[in-house]
């Protein structure tokens, strides 16, 4: 023959465009709802799913086959969010910088709500927060806690979001975080100060006292 | 005695490892005699059952619902340029 089968590379593509609407067809509800469960935004969930698939499709040749589908797509996933946590942190003016060893920024948070001129004390003491266990069962709750885990420096949110949220064991968060675990313990606890500081002029305290 | 900054950071850890005898021992002092560390420890804890309810409980509210129509066909046409 002569010429060549006009129409192989469209049908290759027409193939692999199948190969990409089955994993919208058949995980994208799962990865919406993942998505979801850490946002609580539907668009961006939505453009999360988006943006997962895209990059499934863009790197489909690296899928080993030796986990799941959905396994591969929900790994891609948490990459995105990763992505979208950072985004949302430089566009935020209350972000600081992420710590990486023992920088300024770090001191800074434990400075401000510690006063080392008095015994390290208190600046601003913790207030009794009012039946905390009923702000679980409000959805306006859990607004603002998926908003105030946004506002932590990214490598913070990532390490809460791994050990706490998802309940990756230690090793695992980690390796993730490529941090030594007396790193990941630091982390944590200024994700935790955070959080309470958040929580607390947020919602337990929304209005200042007069 | 501990100082609230290092008993805090203890109240902290403690959610994550086992504390030595000797740093149970400091923060449990500690405690004793100062209130605004035993509300933190109280938040701490709340904080923590929060997480582990906050996936769960984002689960449940979209449990109903996945991508929405208008959202699929969305990601449908994204991907088809994608070609």
């Amino acid at each position: 023959m002569l010429f060549a089968p006009p129409d192989e590379p469209n049908l290759s593509a027409m193939a692999s465009s199948t190969a990409s609407n089955r994993w919208l067809d058949e995980h994208g509800d799962a990865l919406f709802r993942y998505a979801y469960s850490r946002l609580r935004d539907e668009h961006a969930a939505e453009d999360l799913v988006q943006e997962t698939l895209l990059a499934a499709w863009r790197a489909r040749h690296q899928f080993a086959g030796n986990s799941s589908e959905r396994t591969w797509l929900v790994g891609i996933l948490k990459h995105k969010l990763a992505d979208h946590w950072r985004r949302r942190a430089r566009e935020s003016k209350t972000f600081e910088p992420p710590p990486d060893g023992d920088d300024a920024g770090q001191d800074d948070l434990l400075t401000r709500i510690f006063d080392a001129a008095a015994n390290d004390h208190w600046r601003s003491t913790p207030s009794a927060w009012r039946d905390p266990d009923a702000a679980l069962e409000q959805q306006q709750f859990w607004r603002v806690f998926a908003d105030c885990l946004a506002r932590l420096p990214p490598a913070q949110a990532q390490a809460f979001s791994l050990w706490e949220i998802d309940g990756v064991t230690g090793s695992d968060a980690c390796k993730v975080l490529e941090i030594a675990p007396t790193n990941l313990w630091v982390m944590l606890h200024r994700a935790r100060l955070r959080l309470r500081q958040c929580l607390e002029s947020r919602w337990f305290e929304p209005t200042s006292k007069g | 005695m501990l100082t609230c900054k290092e008993a805090s950071l203890l109240v902290s850890q403690s959610i994550d490892r086992r504390l030595s005898w000797r740093e149970r021992w400091g923060v449990r002092a500690h405690l004793f005699i100062c209130a605004a560390c035993r509300r933190f420890k109280r938040h701490m804890e709340f904080l923590h059952r929060a997480a582990r309810e906050y996936a769960a409980e984002g689960l449940r509210t979209v449990h109903r619902y996945g991508l929405s129509a208008a959202a699929r066909d969305r990601v449908r046409q994204a991907l088809a340029r994608e070609l």
